[in-house]
């Protein structure tokens, strides 16, 4: 058989892609205000990778220490290495307190002080009155906050009564007669059937794509989907060069040790016993931003300080915290020691080394969530019809390098507000569906993996995504420079050729795991090709890029967002905002912590 | 290492058969996880079905019957379970495909206990203020994931999935009820007071035996059987 341009058609006001914090904070905000929508995941929703997010969210509350949105937002745009944009970041700090309060109104089971307010731990990069004193800012619901967040809002979509497609996958974005975007075709995972969703409003939160790196914090779903519909569509992705690797992973595994562990205390060290970030950071030590721990930590390994038989990672000590603090808000950590280590860390120190956790680029959006993308005039506009929030967009709040407990906090802020803007534009326009959309692209794509294998080839699917993710850890790491990734480029050149012709060998059409690994491995071969394309032409170092080559932060030439196109990898590059509304602009200065 | 799993793919098969692999011993390490040798064994045999994702525990994708016993293959360790290892689908739903079941029983269950926080309108000014005590009554039920291994082990939800809550949706229905910000108490009470929910539960633990995050659903019903005789 082969498919035909013809599928079922569904119609909906809006569409949400994604079911983690970010789709479900919108989908609530559009199910309560009456329109018809459509909650799109190839998961079940709480299984969603929010789910596994430990340490917090971040919101000036000052329930522990003084604290004020101007604090929250100076520490974020100092963390993102000054590539963040100034106005997004200043709005999403001021909107912190109340969607925080919000949260724990739908029922966010935060943990409390003892005068019954919620607790706010400290965390990496976050200060007190302009980079003073330690801030407490990241309000925890133990090490279980992204549980604690994504159950709750998915039971206040129940509440509500939202549409869900459950374990649905959203092939590609579909383009009517004058190239808006105005429909998504999906298979259901049950059975193989495509649809088409039509609508006029299509929301993409589909989550990261740590799966491109070997090791790394993220679940097995994390394969950028949106990232490379949005690319398929002729559309840009920002700043991909920026991977956040957080400094302490499992070692050799790469589950997350969550920076929790070092804001109730917790010490690294290396094989001589030592706090070495006294070192690297000498006022904040463990809890200096992540870049700067796990270069620090990449940096000792690197110079046969590591411990182990193969000197490859170090320490995470909490020996010396009380036993009953761990119990009551790192239980989860205490859990994956056990679980993965074997060892109990109230005795024991958990091994740890720097692991692929999160990306700071992705699909570039206005603060309303509108999907931007230059005009022929190098222009920004909005692209009529598209939206990205969460992790798979980048807005940008994060820029360089994200500070521990933002992304929490970006998912629901730009959840809500882009929301609002669709409401907006529906309230304006009610939703029309007498389009014809085009069905060409995706139709032949979809065509592609029912070829079958001539007997002589034995590639697999599953082969090619190892490889990807070898050539990533090795030519996109943690520290990088030209030689390596321009031997890397190399190597997805290959990927991408053995992708071309490589054949799936399960024909079936329920659960058919191995067709939504190819759909998957094609996404992220474009992201590793927006990675190391983006990384080559950014010649300095700045924030999670840090470059052998190019070791100092140059403002002159590089302050500035980068814009990656699919069609023959071409670059542009846009302007950082330094125009907060109610704040002076933040000038950047070198960092040190 | 031999593995016996149980297959079926509703196209092609009248019903489930066990089909026994074989993985390399070299492949695997000393901490090798269950789920670590599916995707191995995947590598073999691609159309072999399982639901998976954050490899890690906490999102409730891969409950499965693992010699016998309800659990989570990616925080099951390979050394615990012997030379064979015989997996099959989690009892008592409709299997879709290999180790994968429909759920939907389940998750209507956890949707009839009305399993979110009700309460007064929202104010931006302040949180609601818990006390850690209160906070404290949330713990042991908050935490669960919904992977299912607790209710597709309980007898009782197996004879009537369509009427039983099962032990899964009674722990979510506990934590409404003690959450003291919840101002729904009674109404929840009253409708979890009924030979069909709360009191078909027989007490047989199979639920708290199964659970894969050390939850204790059986200890959650016979509170909230005490609860409703204090209460209601
Ligand atoms: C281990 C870990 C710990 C973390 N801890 C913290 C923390 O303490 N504080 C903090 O602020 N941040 C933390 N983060 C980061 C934060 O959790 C994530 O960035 C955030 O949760 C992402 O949310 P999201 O809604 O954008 O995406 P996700 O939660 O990843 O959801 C993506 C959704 O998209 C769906 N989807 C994807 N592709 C498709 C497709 N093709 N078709 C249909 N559906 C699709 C998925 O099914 C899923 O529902 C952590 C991250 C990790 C990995
Ligand atoms: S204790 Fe109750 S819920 Fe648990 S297995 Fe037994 S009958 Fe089922
Ligand atoms: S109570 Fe335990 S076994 Fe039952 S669904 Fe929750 S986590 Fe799973
Ligand atoms: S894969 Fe998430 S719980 Fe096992």
């Amino acid at each position: 058989m082969t498919f035909t341009n013809s599928f079922p058609i569904e119609t909906f006001d809006a569409l949400v892609i994604g079911a983690g914090g970010a789709g479900m904070r919108s989908a609530l905000q559009l199910t309560e205000h009456g329109h018809k929508i459509a909650m799109i995941s190839k998961v079940f929703p709480t299984r969603s990778h929010t789910v596994a997010a430990q340490g917090g969210v971040n919101a000036a509350l000052g329930n522990v220490t003084p604290d004020k949105w101007e604090w929250h937002m100076y520490d974020t745009i100092k963390g993102s290495d000054f590539l963040g944009d100034q106005d997004a970041i200043e709005f999403m700090c001021r909107e912190a307190s109340e969607i925080v309060r919000e949260l724990e109104h739908f029922g966010v089971p935060f943990s409390r002080l003892d005068n019954g307010k919620i607790y706010q731990r400290a965390f990496g990069g976050q200060s007190q009155n302009y980079g003073e004193e330690q801030a407490h800012r990241t309000c925890a619901a133990a090490d279980r906050t992204g549980h604690a967040i994504l159950h709750s809002l998915y039971q206040q979509n129940l509440r509500l009564g939202t549409t869900f497609y459950d374990e649905f996958y959203a092939v590609d974005l579909l383009k009517n007669q004058d190239g808006e975007i105005n429909g998504v075709l999906v298979m259901n995972i049950h059975d193989g059937e495509y649809k088409i969703l039509q609508s006029p409003h299509i929301l993409l939160a589909t989550g990261g794509a740590g799966q491109v790196f070997r090791n790394n914090t993220n679940a097995s779903i994390n394969t950028g989907d949106g990232l490379g519909m949005v690319l398929r569509a002729g559309y840009p992705l920002q700043d991909m060069e920026f991977w956040q690797f957080h400094p302490t992973g499992v070692a050799g595994k790469g589950m997350l040790i969550s920076e929790a562990v070092r804001g109730e205390g917790g010490k690294l060290r290396n094989a001589l016993g030592e706090a070495f970030m006294e070192k690297y950071a000498p006022r904040v030590k463990d809890l200096a931003s992540r870049d700067v721990v796990a270069r620090a930590i990449a940096i000792e390994v690197n110079e046969g300080r590591g411990c182990g038989p193969g000197k490859d990672y170090v320490q995470l000590d909490i020996s010396h915290i009380p036993n009953d603090i761990i119990t009551e808000r790192l239980p989860g950590i205490r859990e994956i020691s056990q679980t993965f280590l074997g060892i109990d860390p109230v005795k024991d120190p958990i091994h740890v080394y720097p692991t692929c956790h999160y990306m700071m680029g992705g699909i570039p959006t206005n603060i309303a969530g509108q999907v931007v993308s230059p005009d022929k005039d190098g222009k920004q506009q909005p692209v009529k019809g598209l939206y990205a929030i969460g992790e798979c967009a980048c807005v940008s709040v994060h820029g360089a390098n994200r500070l521990g407990g933002n992304s929490l906090l970006d998912i629901v802020v730009f959840g809500r507000k882009t929301a609002l803007t669709i409401d907006e534009a529906l309230k304006k326009t009610p939703a029309q569906h007498n389009q014809t959309l085009n069905l060409t692209p995706v139709v032949n794509r979809l065509n592609r993996w029912l070829t079958k294998a001539e007997d002589s080839s034995n590639d697999t699917v599953l082969q090619i995504k190892k490889d990807l993710q070898l050539v990533m850890e090795k030519g996109c790491g943690v520290f990088r420079d030209q030689p390596t990734m321009q031997k890397a480029l190399k190597e997805l050149n290959a990927i991408q050729a053995r992708l071309e012709t490589v054949c799936i060998s399960d024909f079936s059409n329920v659960f058919n795991l191995e067709r939504l690994s190819a759909y998957e491995l094609e996404n992220l071969v474009t992201i590793g090709y927006a990675t190391v394309v983006s990384a080559l032409a950014r010649t300095e170092s700045r924030g999670a890029h840090s470059r052998v080559d190019y070791t100092e932060r140059n403002d002159d030439e590089w302050l500035k967002h980068t814009l990656y196109f699919q069609d023959n990898h071409t670059l542009t590059f846009k302007p950082v905002n330094l125009s907060p509304k109610h704040h002076a602009m933040v000038k950047p200065k070198p960092r040190v912590y | 290492m031999k593995f016996i799993i149980s297959r079926y793919n509703p196209e092609t098969d009248q019903e489930p058969f066990d089909q026994t692999f074989e993985l390399d011993d070299a492949l695997l390490s000393a901490d090798s996880m269950l789920l670590d040798a599916l995707h191995l064994l995947r590598e073999q045999d691609p159309s072999i079905a399982y639901r998976s994702s954050c490899q890690e525990g906490v999102c409730g994708s891969d409950g499965m019957n693992v010699n016998g016993k309800n659990r989570l293959s990616c925080v099951t360790s390979l050394s615990e379970l012997g030379q064979t290892i015989t997996l099959r689908p989690l009892p008592g739903l409709p299997i879709i495909k290999d180790l994968i079941i429909d759920m939907t029983l389940f998750y209507k269950q956890y949707k009839a206990v009305k399993p979110y926080l009700e309460t007064i309108p929202f104010n931006i000014e302040h949180e609601h203020l818990q006390s850690p005590e209160e906070r404290a009554k949330l713990d042991g039920s908050y935490e669960c994931i919904m992977c299912g291994c607790c209710s597709t082990s309980c007898p009782s939800f197996w004879w009537n999935p369509d009427q039983f809550a099962g032990p899964a949706a009674l722990l979510a229905a506990k934590r409404f009820v003690v959450d003291s910000r919840d101002i729904k108490h009674i109404d929840r009470l009253k409708e979890l007071d009924s030979p069909t929910q709360t009191f078909r539960c027989r007490h047989i633990q199979n639920c708290t035996e199964a659970c894969p995050k050390g939850l204790i659903p059986s200890r959650a019903i016979q509170e909230l059987k005490s609860i409703m005789v204090k209460s209601l």
